[in-house]
């Protein structure tokens, strides 16, 4: 199977079930989206798929093929981080940063689509993801001021 | 190793050949010290015991006290770079950064000069473990010291160089200045072609927090770019040539054991690998998917064993409890003075076990050469980690180099090296590198859990409104936190370890979250019987400076004295742990029309001595605080017959972005106290405080952790 992920194509074989998480971290070895959960309840796995921001753990790998993938990796261009990426460095917004690749994959959906959201339309795009070391009011404000 | 050599310096540790190693036996000491990593010129942070171990290539073990087994190096290679080795580790909470500010400022270098090599038990001395707020007020100084003595050496040498004395010899920006002619020698200059290594000086003068200038400042996470370019790697992220993946089969409940194992059908096709092992059974493959089909197709039979639920676990914890036949005398006064007071009150408080959750579950790659073992592993113990695997695999910690990159977070959670073992044991099994990755549900059900405990208490105030008796058992939970920060004319305080049916660990701040759940209960509760201000009971009743300190400042900031509106409340709490005082304030509504209680805001003030990052001092009193709503208002793990019923964070509830209200930190910067922990002390004050508010708003005075798991409804 073939899947476009950050611009490229990529040819795929791959087992049974595979999910695209796996398909990315362990065939591609695209390691920047994170397993949290297997059951899309953390959104540390999150990539952009036609730009929605999608938990790629319970999305099998075979229903993406016409789609164009978006990850972590693929959000810095020739060297200059995306204006999210760079709030949240400027912020600090995170502890452990597990959790920043899915975050930051779900803040660039939100602001493509929502320029300017309100607190209440950050906390509902972002309520997908979890940063356990809780340091939510920090990514809160890395938001805000993109 | 060419697929490790490709990461940051900071994550991985230094690329040695194999014969280095081989020659070293896998323990560094000062011999080889500077073949291993350059020369130049080192200071080790060490005792003399310490020495000797590391010139025995002997292991110490764990039996030292901390404050005896603190040892680092640090190294200024001959290009003027400088090397922090320690057997800390980083999860989060930011010691990469801080521990390198503290010997930036000691060692009068630019801060981006220091490259920290963390939890690598082959170049890092011996280390307990990154636990217990033990790295900024025991670590942090020693560093201090071992940097300010090194800078000492560093002028003294230029001294001798340039023939003057040292005191016409200044260290700055990382160069040695003569005073006289202005000329200038980078530290890299005047470690060129040495090879020394100096032990301390214990009368190393330490520039005081007041003249901070790297430390005390809000640096940035020093490798944070790496982070949010989804470039670190994690141990689950990394990858070894050849490697393969293992998954365990696990029994279906606590205390089950293994009848039979039909294993033929899990061998799908020539790569797939099971490994049968006395009760253990793995499966290898060359992807993680197939690994997981194959072992889905074992059949397995279980005997299973009786286990307590939930809702008989303070019964059981009770029963289980070791007694104490010798009845203290203090604990009859206290009796006696209850019972002669009129102003008195018993409570019961039951606090449910709760999991860590940390988002990057247990991982660990594994792999076995010439009778050497490498694992990289999250872990918040390396050295302890060396040792279990040097036990299960009866090889020589020498023969073992355990390594911990930047893990995805921990609080008390990652103390054990199970994927580490199961990693080494299918490594050695297969002949070729494992990774073990755990499953969000192994993470529940096989890690750890904090304690459930319970905790019965009994207490009176005399006519002055003072506390006259004390009485306070706390089963299972533990010990931490249990003293009692107020004046009391008689107490007795007693922690009771019990059996426990599910398996408990350490966690953030410990039993102190139980215990000053407690002990800011009760307060709150003798406060209202004594028609008294909450805040005022405490004060009356308190000699401590610092804890009413952070009392007074969170209810400035909060506005304590402010009218309320109808249905809403206040509440607060404060306690203290290992040096570090925090106290909380919250406001609550309760809206009894749709019976929802929502918190509306939070204002925590926090005092841990000298502040060494303000901005990831407030990142770790915002990720305590509000990882303690969670443990307060819902977390609670569910059982029953040994089995985990809510593993899965769709069923096991953390807090999320809509449930975090606005939340003010004021940090109280007292330069003149050493500094002193954070991750843990901030999370203790958020459950009472809530507590406190909603008996404030309503009048229910909620006495179990979590308050309100299924929400609050005044109504039946």
């Amino acid at each position: 199977m073939k899947i476009h992920v950050n611009g490229s194509e990529y040819s795929l074989n791959v087992p049974d079930n595979t999910s695209l998480l796996d398909a990315l971290r362990v065939h591609l070895k695209l390691t920047g989206s994170k397993y949290g959960c297997g059951e899309g309840m953390c959104g540390s796995c999150k990539v952009l798929i036609d730009g929605h921001a999608m938990p790629s753990c319970i999305t099998p790998v075979a229903s993406v093929q016409n789609k164009e993938i978006i990850t972590i990796e693929g959000l810095e261009k020739e060297g200059q981080l995306h204006p999210v990426q760079q709030a949240f460095l400027d912020e600090d917004a995170f502890q452990c940063a597990y959790c920043s690749s899915g975050m930051i994959i779900s803040a660039v959906a939100l602001k493509a689509r929502n320029p300017k959201p309100t607190r209440q339309e950050i906390i509902d795009a972002m309520q997908g993801n979890v940063c356990r070391c809780c340091v939510y009011p920090r990514i809160m404000k890395a938001i805000s001021k993109v | 190793m060419d697929k490790l050599s490709l990461a940051d310096k900071t994550q991985r540790p230094k690329a040695i050949n194999a014969s280095e190693i081989q020659s070293s036996g896998y323990t560094i000491n000062r011999r080889n010290f500077f073949k291993l990593l350059g020369g130049g010129v080192a200071i080790a942070l060490t005792h003399s015991y310490v020495y000797a171990w590391q010139e025995l290539g002997q292991s110490m073990g764990s039996a030292l006290p901390d404050e005896e087994s603190i040892a680092a190096w640090i190294h200024i290679l001959e290009d003027g770079s400088i090397s922090v080795f320690t057997g800390k580790v980083e999860v989060g909470q930011n010691i990469r950064t801080s521990l390198a500010q503290l010997v930036a400022e000691e060692l009068a270098v630019p801060l981006p000069r220091i490259t920290m090599t963390m939890g690598d038990t082959l170049l890092c001395p011996y280390d307990q473990g990154t636990y217990g707020s033990r790295t900024t007020p025991y670590m942090g100084p020693k560093l201090r010291k071992a940097a300010a003595s090194l800078k000492e050496a560093l002028v003294e040498m230029a001294a001798t160089q340039w023939k003057i004395p040292k005191e016409s010899v200044q260290a700055k920006d990382g160069q040695l200045i003569h005073s006289g002619s202005g000329q200038a020698l980078d530290y890299g200059e005047i470690t060129k072609g040495k090879k020394i290594l100096l032990p301390v000086n214990d009368q190393a003068a330490l520039t005081p927090p007041q003249q901070w200038t790297i430390a005390g400042t809000s640096v940035p996470k020093t490798n944070g770019r790496d982070f949010v370019s989804g470039k670190h790697q994690y141990v689950s992220d990394m990858e070894l040539p050849d490697m393969v993946y293992g998954k365990i089969l696990r029994a279906p409940s606590y205390g089950a054991s293994l009848v039979s194992a039909a294993i033929e059908k899990a061998q799908v096709s020539a790569n797939v690998t099971v490994v049968q092992e006395e009760g253990f059974i793995g499966v290898t493959a060359p992807d993680p998917q197939t690994a997981a089909n194959a072992l889905a197709k074992i059949d397995a039979q279980w005997h299973a064993a009786p286990q307590p639920a939930k809702a008989e676990i303070f019964t059981y914890l009770k029963e289980n409890s070791r007694q104490n036949n010798n009845e203290d005398p203090a604990q009859a006064e206290a009796r006696k003075a209850f019972e002669a007071s009129t102003i008195r009150l018993e409570q019961r408080v039951e606090v449910q076990y709760i999991a860590h959750v940390p988002l990057e579950p247990r991982a660990a790659v594994a792999t076995w050469g010439d009778g050497q073992l490498t694992v990289w592993t999250g872990t918040q113990r390396p050295f302890g980690v060396q040792e279990e695997l040097a036990e299960a695999f009866s090889v020589p910690k020498s023969s073992i180099r355990v390594f911990m990159p930047d893990t995805g977070s921990a609080y008390g959670g990652k103390h054990s090296g199970e994927a580490a073992l199961e990693a080494a044991r299918l490594a050695k099994a297969v002949g070729k590198p494992v990774k073990v990755v755990w499953t969000r549900e192994e993470e529940f059900k096989w890690a750890y859990f904090r304690p459930a405990g319970l905790i019965e208490m009994a207490a009176a105030v005399d006519d002055d409104g003072l506390i006259s008796s004390w009485e306070f058992h706390n089963y299972n939970s533990g010990g931490a936190g249990i003293d009692l920060p107020y004046e009391a004319s008689v107490k007795h305080i007693q922690f009771h370890p019990s059996r426990t049916p599910l398996k408990q660990g350490s966690y953030r701040a410990l039993a102190s979250t139980a215990n000053i759940f407690a002990i800011e209960s009760m307060m709150d509760d003798l406060a209202r019987q004594l028609k008294q201000n909450p805040l005022d009971f405490r004060l009356a009743n308190l000699k401590d400076e610092r804890l009413k300190g952070v009392l007074k400042a969170a209810a400035g900031k909060f506005g304590w004295e402010k009218e309320k509106v109808a249905d809403h409340g206040y509440g607060i709490a404060c306690g203290f742990v290992k040096n570090s005082y925090i106290a909380t304030c919250v406001e609550v509504a309760y809206n009894r029309s749709s019976e929802q209680l929502s918190v509306l805001r939070i204002v925590a003030a926090f005092d841990c001595g000298a502040i060494v990052n303000p901005l990831h001092l407030e990142n770790q009193v915002m990720g305590c605080v509000l990882q303690g709503l969670g443990g307060a208002l819902f977390e609670e793990v569910d059982f029953k017959d040994g089995r985990i019923l809510n593993p899965s964070l769709s069923s096991y509830r953390v807090p999320r972005f809509a449930d975090i209200p606005p939340l003010d930190i004021v940090l109280l910067d007292r330069k003149d106290i050493p500094s002193a922990g954070a991750g843990e002390t901030p999370i203790v004050g958020i459950a009472p405080a809530i507590r406190n508010a909603i008996a404030d708003a309503t009048g229910v005075k909620l006495s179990s952790l979590p308050l309100i798991p299924q929400g609050l409804k005044l109504t039946n």
